[in-house]
């Protein structure tokens, strides 16, 4: 039994945190808020790729580390602990992992490098249910997508379309073409800033490996790490309510001596825990390829968005009448919360997908014991 | 990561489950038995695993554990989870002795002690309560009024507790009682062994809303105890019962209720407006919980397992564990009750077997969110140990207990009016 991340894994985490507590990702995001950064911050990411996080995944023959979905876990906790405005999950966490996993050779050896260093970034849009009418045809890409998160920064993009009969399939699409236009849109968190990208006739091509399963596993992937990602801010908001309850006095005392606020943030505190026990199976079920990751994926996903939710509006409520404030930090967390519930597919989506893997795995432990009995 | 045995773990688990193998009795056609019957095959299972030093893996040699691993403990539980033993309500008389006193007496008592009631825990010649609820206090523990004065070399013990499990077939039960009234709750407190069959202990069981009676009341009148049987330093029982209340929380937090295939059978079966029960989002979401729940309190144990296994203690920090499961265990019932509609209202002994897991749920969750540090409790100390939050006020920490108005103003006595008014 090892169900938990190594003792070079923690190290690295520990690298991480450091060095965005010196970056000050909150601070960052703030920025980005208030317009005085534009989309992202260029120094946490050129820092993320000092330390070779962008490149964690990456085989070595492509410039990258060569590690697996383990680091990433640790890197995205960190980043959502930090709430550093980069593109990770865009960049690292799809894109190049899709092409990591499904590209050609010459598509992983075009991006890939650039990827790595963090020299390019890369995004993905989602097949979702926003009236998409995206189309690939004759290696041309047609229709809308929209939002697309990191989409005015990006040079590269991984589209999701369908086929006729309804198979997702993923087709790259170099943006620095004049067939691609794009522009921003206004979304609940500007700090993670989101295009409408318009594919007029663009030219792009099919990822080759993406089979039936691609899309499948593509999305289960990254639901794992966005849940590391918000498990990591929430439990940033956790302890920014505790440190509030601990400080803050009323009725002549400090108001976390009250159950009430008691109480709330232990609700926050278990949620925040059953998550954290969700994400490591996710973990485990995606650096293994196990059997039962699409389960593991739905469980890490509804536990990460039930805890960052609950967490960042009661992080609100415990702050009071300063938390709905401009110049608290709660709306941050509150922001990313609800804009990490609706990427990916929303709750409603992946409970779907979680119903129709216990169906799965019910169906599988009926029939194991008979099959034993026929074979003995 | 990876869920994987080591060579020498793998070894044990194999050892463990051959044991099992051919020492667990099949039930007479598998049936369900009666309490008398119960009562045997469970003694009988734990002399045989006391034999073998299965019965404490974690003890010492020398008072009959096996002497192994906490990881060791923990494997012999998973395999024996697998097996048809009997260890939940209605079944388990010896799990307070196993697992609450015996701990404690390890931990806290004297060698003579360890030697003269261990040896018997383990082999299920001698059935233990826990005497420490009182009418007048459950969560408020260390406000405890059953009285202990000294008498020569003895002490005469006088009072009134309540929430005894089995009491009534008690040998022995550990008791909290108050020998220094002058000073703050918690510093007036002592331990001891009381001998349920003495002279002046009268046990009356409670009849549950489950119909079956448990829990007890137990009255003691000038109950004699021997110096001996004071378990830790006089007025330093608060910090023995701390360890007793730590085992059970631990041990409340490997309960198990309705698991999820059992939710999900009934869902595919039952029917809402016409369609399975399980094409309902309603119904999907309290699938989604149940599974969500009860798989995550075991992925904390893996959790745990590989922290102990790393050479980490045990906090608080997983008192979480146990609002959880038995919060879910009362919710899935509901759930299966209501999917059945106005059928869900008839019992196991009209549905059959397959309906105990569900009434079981019902009658006896509400009872664990109680038992061992309620919801509340726990949250408390969660939030002040885990959190760091500042303490409550507590406007009776300082104060000697003679001097608190009890019950928010009357000055009751111990086996007062108001509880025998209810």
């Amino acid at each position: 039994m090892n169900f938990d991340f190594s003792p070079e894994q923690e190290q690295f985490r520990d690298q991480l945190r450091r060095f965005l507590q010196k970056a000050d990702g909150v601070g960052q995001s703030r920025s980005v808020l208030d317009n005085k950064v534009q989309d992202y911050s260029t120094p946490i990411w050129h820092g993320l790729a000092d330390l070779g996080v962008q490149a964690i995944a990456i085989p070595e023959e492509h410039c990258g580390l060569g590690l697996g979905a383990l680091e990433l876990c640790v890197a995205a906790e960190e980043l959502g602990r930090a709430l550093a405005p980069v593109p990770f999950l865009s960049s690292v966490c799809v894109c190049a992992e899709s092409i990591r996993l499904f590209g050609s050779e010459k598509q992983q050896a075009k991006w890939l490098p650039g990827l790595a260093n963090g020299s390019i970034i890369g995004t993905w849009a989602f097949a979702d249910n926003t009236g998409d009418d995206t189309r690939f045809q004759s290696g041309t890409l047609s229709g809308t997508k929209v939002p697309v998160l990191d989409g005015m920064i990006a040079q590269v993009i991984i589209v999701v379309t369908k086929q006729a009969d309804g198979t997702p399939m993923l087709t790259l699409c170099d943006l620095a073409q004049p067939r691609v236009e794009r522009r921003p849109v206004k979304t609940v968190d500007p700090t993670r800033p989101a295009a409408r990208v318009k594919f007029v006739e663009a030219t792009a091509e099919l990822l080759p490996k993406c089979g039936a399963g691609g899309w499948q596993k593509l999305s289960d992937r990254a639901a794992v790490l966005l849940a590391f990602e918000q498990l990591g801010s929430a439990e940033s908001s956790l302890a920014m309510a505790c440190a509030y309850a601990r400080e803050r006095g009323a009725f002549g005392r400090k108001i976390g001596s009250f159950q009430a606020i008691k109480h709330k943030l232990t609700d926050m505190y278990i949620k925040i825990q059953l998550a954290r026990c969700h994400c490591y199976y996710g973990a485990w079920a995606i650096a293994t390829d196990a059997a039962d990751t699409p389960l593991a994926a739905a469980g890490a996903r509804c536990g990460a968005i039930d805890a960052l939710d609950f967490a960042a509006q009661e992080n609100i409520q415990v702050h009071g009448g300063i938390g709905v404030t401009w110049e608290s930090n709660c709306q941050l967390f509150y922001r990313r919360a609800r804009l990490n519930a609706l990427l990916l597919g929303s709750r409603c989506e992946w409970q779907d997908r979680l119903v129709a893997s216990l169906k799965r795995k019910l169906r599988r432990e009926s029939e194991a014991p008979a099959k034993a009995a026929s074979e003995a | 990561m990876n869920f994987d045995d080591t060579p020498e773990e793998a070894e044990f688990r194999a050892e463990v489950r051959a044991w099992l193998t051919q020492n667990v009795e099949p039930r007479p056609n598998g049936s369900v038995l009666d309490l008398n019957a119960r009562f045997l095959r469970a003694r009988r299972f734990l002399a045989a695993k006391a034999a073998k030093g299965y019965a404490a893996v974690t003890w010492p040699k020398e008072f009959g554990g096996l002497g192994g691993t906490e990881i060791q403990h923990i494997i012999f539980l998973q395999e024996q989870a697998k097996v048809d033993v009997p260890t939940m309500h209605g079944s388990d008389f010896f799990s307070v002795g196993l697992n609450l006193c015996g701990g404690t007496i390890l931990k806290c008592g004297t060698d003579e002690q360890r030697h003269r009631f261990l040896p018997r825990i383990l082999r299920a010649e001698e059935i233990w309560c826990q005497l420490f609820s009182e009418p007048s206090g459950g969560s408020d523990l260390a406000a405890v009024r059953t009285r202990a004065e000294r008498d020569g070399e003895d002490w005469l013990i006088t009072g009134q507790k309540v929430w005894t499990t089995y009491g009534q077939f008690s040998d022995f039960g550990l008791c909290l009682a108050r020998t220094d009234p002058a000073v703050p709750k918690h510093r007036g407190l002592t331990m001891f062994i009381v001998d349920m069959r003495s002279p002046g202990v009268e046990v009356r069981p409670i009849r549950q809303m489950s119909d079956e009676a448990e829990f007890n009341e137990v009255f003691l009148d000038n109950v004699r105890v021997s110096d001996r049987f004071r378990i830790g330093a006089v007025n330093d029982g608060w910090k023995v019962a701390l360890t007793t209340l730590g085992h059970e929380r631990s041990n409340a937090a490997t309960l198990t209720f309705i698991e999820w295939q059992h939710i999900l059978k009934i869902a595919e079966q039952a029917k809402i407006n016409n369609q399975p029960a399980i094409e309902d989002g309603r119904i999907r979401e309290k699938l989604v919980e149940c599974w969500f729940n009860s798989f995550g309190v075991r992925l904390m144990a893996y959790r745990s397992q590989t922290a102990l296994a790393r050479g980490a203690v045990p906090g608080p920090e997983e008192s979480w564990a146990k609002i959880i499961i038995t919060g879910q265990g009362q919710r899935s019932a509901i759930a299966a009750m209501d999917m059945l509609g106005a059928l869900g209202s008839l019992t196991a002994e009209e549905l059959g077997d397959s309906w105990n897991p569900v009434e079981e749920g019902w009658y006896w969750a509400p009872a664990f969110r109680i038992a061992g540090g309620t919801d509340e409790i726990l949250r408390n100390i969660l939030a002040e140990r885990v959190l760091g939050l500042p303490p409550d006020v507590r406007v009776d920490r300082d104060i000697p207990f003679n001097k608190i108005k009890h019950n928010g103003g009357s000055h009751g006595q111990p086996g007062d009016a108001v509880w025998k008014s209810l």
